[in-house]
């Protein structure tokens, strides 16, 4: 089982990424949760979703606590939470940075596997604004093929409709320009 | 076997409804039960379900409307949390003393206050003894399939009583997970319409909720009671139908590897999923003779099964996730012990409360449990609760 944590801010569509992930794997086949830190909508307050992967029945209900993979939707959360809380020693981080791979270790003192792509220059080239959820999707797959890239584009057109388009070229795009380092 | 669908538990539950073809939905929006009626109220205005969606100013509305359509004879849905539940409780009781089969979805959320939407068991606790059927789902698809199995044992003329289909606010309620439904078909050939045995019409008029006076009400009660007891056999028979259609087999009480345990431990709803993960890692890793009993249906209360099922057990921990303040034990822990008192054989029975107000229980807590039980019957320890995972 794979086990994933989101973190963005309220109304950036964490939840979605994470949503988007699970229907992609049962459509796969395999099986899948995802949920929002159940609370109230918070907008612009940094909120946190999980999701679960695994080719079993999951069982497990609790939050996720030592996830396999977290993505960095806002880089700006990065200086206010601490991401990597609770994250697997073999795990990876995927975050959504401008800086370099170097940068963000120096900076934050990642020790762990990093994947790092500009998904708000992506977003903002593809979708005029720097909404990132749909983007990330593409770095998460690259940095943990979990899921084939190609199966997240029947639930992004089904969630996204005339905009669908876009995103899943945002996606992909993503997908391409990720940069994956291993741990240190 | 049907492809199995991503989608939100709560609109899981929707789909349900749907293909129940439910005459009358009458509600009041409140987390975490609103995805539920919120879809309902989109497939009404898209044309997708044929049936009165009536939005009220309160839930004490909702239930007196729900009221209203099962007695001309619709069939009727309804779901609610919390303060909500809170704020229907007049009507609840008058219900099933009417003997009206509404099925209502209850997305289990603390009560205020502190104000908390998180889950726990508190709403339900606060019914108990309204006379409703009360079934438990662990996951989203016995979420659907009890939902569904719901209007058929609610309409039986033998039940012929309300039901609440319990469901773990924001744990199940909002989660995404895979579901396998059934088509119209198969649900039409399972689920017959609705044949009200009398209904309000103004062409044959019938009166209803009548005064009790004292020469009639303590038998009106005893029929009821009668009524709820009863309903156990055409309960298991629809589970049975519905696992011998679906394969999907239900019961009032499902043990997980509880042979040759030498402590069990008892739950209900959705963290029965994690308990069973707990249990795997007891048995398989650490060497523990440990099993689980997850209760599905809370009224008519099991007694029966129960007493033979724990028969020859030496130890039962019951995990509650509701308080009853100041009590001789937590509310389920109280009727286990009630029920077996008198019994020759009968297991140690700790009580526990945890996960209040959204706490998570986890693998380590339900360890935590089974091993303080083992502990608690070999010195016998007399007490009323004891509760997990809470800071001292």
């Amino acid at each position: 089982m794979i086990e994933v944590r989101f973190h963005g801010r309220g109304g950036q569509g964490g939840v979605t990424s994470a949503e988007m992930l699970a229907i992609a794997a049962i459509n796969e086949g395999k099986y899948a949760q995802a949920f929002p830190s159940f609370g109230p909508e918070r907008r612009g307050a940094p909120v946190i979703a999980f999701a679960r992967v695994s080719d079993r029945k999951i069982r497990n209900r609790t939050k996720v606590y030592h996830p396999d993979i977290v993505v960095v939707l806002d880089p700006s959360v990065l200086k206010i939470v601490n991401v990597e809380d609770g994250l697997k020693e073999d795990g990876v981080l995927v975050i959504n940075s401008a800086k370099s791979v170097a940068e963000l270790r120096q900076d934050y003192g990642f020790k762990t596997a990093l994947a790092r792509v500009d998904a708000t220059r992506i977003a903002m080239e593809e979708l005029g604004l720097p909404i990132t959820n749909t983007t990330m999707l593409g770095a998460l797959v690259k940095a943990n093929g979990l899921i084939a890239v190609d199966s997240l584009v029947g639930p992004l057109e089904h969630r996204f409709g005339r905009i669908a388009a876009r995103n899943i070229k945002a996606m992909q795009r993503a997908y391409q320009e990720t940069e994956v380092a291993g741990k240190e | 076997m049907a492809k199995r669908i991503g989608i939100e538990v709560s609109l899981g539950i929707s789909e349900a409804v749907k293909l129940a073809n439910v005459d009358a939905i009458a509600a009041y929006p409140i987390t975490p039960q609103t995805h539920i009626v919120e879809h309902l109220s989109e497939l009404v205005a898209d044309g997708e379900l044929d049936a009165a969606f009536i939005p009220v100013e309160s839930e004490h509305s909702a239930m007196s409307v729900c009221a209203g359509t099962a007695a001309a004879g619709a069939r009727t849905y309804t779901a609610t949390s919390s303060q909500g539940l809170a704020l229907m409780n007049e009507i609840l009781f008058i219900i099933p003393a009417l003997r009206l089969p509404i099925v209502m979805t209850l997305a289990n959320r603390s009560l205020s206050g502190p104000i908390s939407i998180w889950n726990d068991h508190s709403d339900l606790m606060s019914v108990r003894d309204t006379g409703w059927i009360s079934l438990f789902a662990e996951n989203g698809q016995e979420a659907f399939d009890l939902t569904l199995q719901s209007f058929r044992i609610a309409e039986d003329r033998r039940v012929m009583l309300p039901i609440n289909v319990n469901i773990d606010g924001f744990t199940l309620s909002h989660v995404i997970e895979p579901h396998e439904f059934l088509s119209q078909e198969e649900v039409d050939a399972f689920l017959p319409p609705y044949e009200p045995i009398i209904q309000l019409n103004p062409d044959k008029p019938v009166s209803m909720g009548m005064v009790g006076i004292p020469e009639i009400y303590f038998e009106a009660k005893k029929a009821q009671d009668v009524a709820l007891i009863e309903s156990k056999k055409v309960i298991k028979e629809v589970f049975q139908d519905f696992g011998d259609r679906f394969g999907r087999y239900y019961d009032f009480i499902e043990p997980y590897r509880a042979e040759g345990a030498e402590v069990l431990l008892l739950t209900m709803g959705s963290i029965s999923e994690t308990a069973m993960e707990a249990i795997d890692l007891m048995r398989d890793q650490q060497g523990k003779k440990v099993g689980l009993l997850r209760l599905r249906l809370w009224r008519p209360f099991p007694n029966e099964e129960l007493r033979q099922l724990l028969s020859g057990v030496g130890a039962l921990g019951v995990v509650d996730r509701a308080v009853s303040y100041a009590g001789a034990g937590a509310p389920v822990a109280t009727e286990i012990r009630s029920a077996l008192y008198n019994c020759e054989s009968k297991p140690y029975i700790a009580s526990f409360i945890a996960g209040l107000g959204g706490r998570d229980v986890t693998i380590e807590d339900f360890v935590t449990m089974a091993d303080l039980t083992v502990e608690m019957a070999a010195k016998k320890e007399v007490h009323e609760y004891k509760m997990i995972g809470v800071r001292e």
